[in-house]
């Protein structure tokens, strides 16, 4: 569950999130659609935090996920491992593939060599990417395919059990069939977590969002059941122009 | 062609110098001349002392710079953040650089032989080297960190690892290859540099006991291979031709050897480069 509520933030004197309030919550997918420069990545990265790696960044607002408010989290660590995030292009650690799924989990303080073959092979079956890799897991992740890199990143982000997954786009260096199958992953994992997928393709959202909201220059334009957004009357008529393709 | 050309006049007269150097010192090259201290006044006899000393300061020199440095570049690159502090710190390390030897000299001088007490010993030298590479070590460590990708960091923070852990399993692993070509290419330098251990440590002459290879003790005066160079080049008469030939042919080769070293093993990590 998260709660979002007069979320601002700022790079410098350039003001990139102006107020945003909302929720998510748990077994929902939230999908989060914008033009370029709206602040949808700022979004992802307030609510596990890596906002703190970017100089100049300033928060104000409140971010609570499952009640408790990220910024006065202590241990921004055990945030991460419960909020899994996937970025837009695909990042294979230099790492075995075994052991890019194993990462998280030892950095967590797992020993165990059992437990970790059943979390790396329950993980890269919930991605769609056992069938591929089972007989080379001692492969180098970084020498897999594009689509296969994003799907063991998505692998990575689920090997640590978190409770929320956001995705950045992951489709954007993905071809369209891998994209089609990383979409069945998630309808899947919707019954087991909280996903939030900010995307750049408003069909994307179309076919996967329970309820979708709309960011322009940092606001909140509207925030509404997918059926809602992408029908002939959503409640404001930029978010009409914009899932139409009329600007953006 | 003219590429080429420039190439050929770069190499040719390092040809020519080695081999100008290695012909004139064939006559006194062998073992004895390695393993025996020099005699009759440094007018025969071999190089055992200088060796000896020469291998002390580079390697107690490397053993205090390299974790300082490699330490100091991981803070500055994955720590620090940007701000006017980390901007003097990284100016004052290109500074040092830059600056010549022969002040490193004076201040070893004035901070270890004088201020510490140290007197003017192998340590003393040893750490005045140690100031002189730490900024060369620092930059090139630097320099490979920066090489390793951001998206794995961030991947790795993506998870819940901390920095040191992203460091430790990620940054270094693949970085180890810039960083040791660094610190060894500062074995070169620190074997091959006269004026901040005359100063410091190195003696016109010591005699110790040959074949024994902890004959130096840190708090002693040694000799070292280039200052022995330039004794018996210019201090001492009636000196042999082939004697400070032979001298600068052992120098000049273990500086070569410890550069080809270098190579090999950058060659040989990134062969495994993962990425």
């Amino acid at each position: 569950m998260i709660e979002i509520s007069g979320l601002h933030v700022r790079y410098g004197h350039h003001e990139v999130l102006k107020g945003i309030s909302l929720q998510a919550g748990r077994n929902e997918i939230l999908g989060v659609i914008g033009p370029a420069q709206s602040g949808k990545t700022t979004l992802l990265k307030t609510i596990n935090r890596t906002i703190d790696d970017i100089p100049g960044a300033s928060v104000a607002g409140t971010v609570k996920v499952d009640g408790e408010d990220v910024r006065r989290v202590k241990d921004v660590f055990s945030l991460r491992r419960k909020v899994g995030m996937v970025a837009p292009l695909p990042v294979g650690l230099p790492l075995s593939i075994f052991d890019n799924v194993a990462f998280a989990p030892r950095m967590a303080g797992v020993r165990d060599g059992q437990e970790l073959e059943a979390r790396v092979k329950r993980c890269l079956e919930q991605s769609a990417l056992w069938d591929e890799v089972k007989d080379r897991l001692d492969s180098l992740g970084t020498r897999l395919s594009g689509g296969q890199q994003q799907r063991l990143t998505i692998a990575r982000a689920l090997s640590h059990d978190p409770e929320i997954l956001c995705l950045d786009e992951f489709s954007i260096a993905v071809d369209p069939v891998t994209t089609m199958r990383i979409e069945d992953v998630l309808k899947e994992l919707r019954s087991q977590m909280t996903i939030i997928l900010v995307t750049n393709l408003v069909q994307q959202a179309r076919r996967l969002a329970d309820r979708t909201a709309f960011l322009l220059n940092g606001e909140l334009v509207e925030l509404d059941r997918t059926d809602v957004i992408f029908s002939d009357s959503p409640a404001r008529r930029e978010t009409f122009e914009y899932v139409n393709g009329i600007f953006g | 062609m003219i590429f080429l050309t420039m190439t050929l006049m770069m190499v040719v007269p390092l040809l020519l110098i080695v081999g100008y150097l290695i012909y004139q010192a064939l006559p006194i090259l062998s073992l004895d001349f390695l393993l025996t201290n020099p005699r009759n006044g440094m007018r025969s006899g071999g190089i055992w002392s200088p060796l000896l000393g020469t291998i002390y300061l580079v390697v107690i020199s490397l053993v205090i710079a390299t974790p300082i440095g490699v330490l100091a570049a991981v803070f500055l690159n994955e720590y620090a953040r940007e701000n006017w502090f980390t901007r003097v710190l990284n100016l004052a390390v290109v500074n040092l650089a830059g600056v010549p030897s022969i002040v490193h000299a004076l201040f070893g001088l004035g901070a270890f032989v004088m201020f510490a007490r140290m007197g003017k010993s192998i340590l003393a030298a040893s750490l005045t080297l140690a100031i002189m590479t730490l900024p060369v070590i620092i930059a090139s460590t630097k320099e490979a960190l920066a090489a390793v990708p951001r998206s794995f960091r961030e991947a790795c923070w993506n998870v819940g690892a901390t920095r040191w852990q992203t460091i430790r399993h990620i940054v270094l692993p693949n970085s180890i290859s810039g960083i040791l070509t660094g610190v060894i290419l500062q074995v070169s330098r620190a074997a091959g540099e006269t004026a901040p251990i005359m100063f410091t440590g190195a003696v016109f002459f010591k005699a110790i006991e040959e074949g024994n290879l902890f004959a130096y003790g840190l708090f002693d005066q040694g000799m070292a291979l280039s200052m022995h160079l330039f004794t018996i080049s210019t201090q001492v008469p009636d000196v042999p031709a082939a004697l400070p030939f032979g001298t600068a042919v052992v120098l000049l080769g273990t500086v070569l050897l410890v550069n080809a070293l270098a190579i090999i093993v950058r060659v040989q990590l990134r062969s495994r480069r993962k990425w």
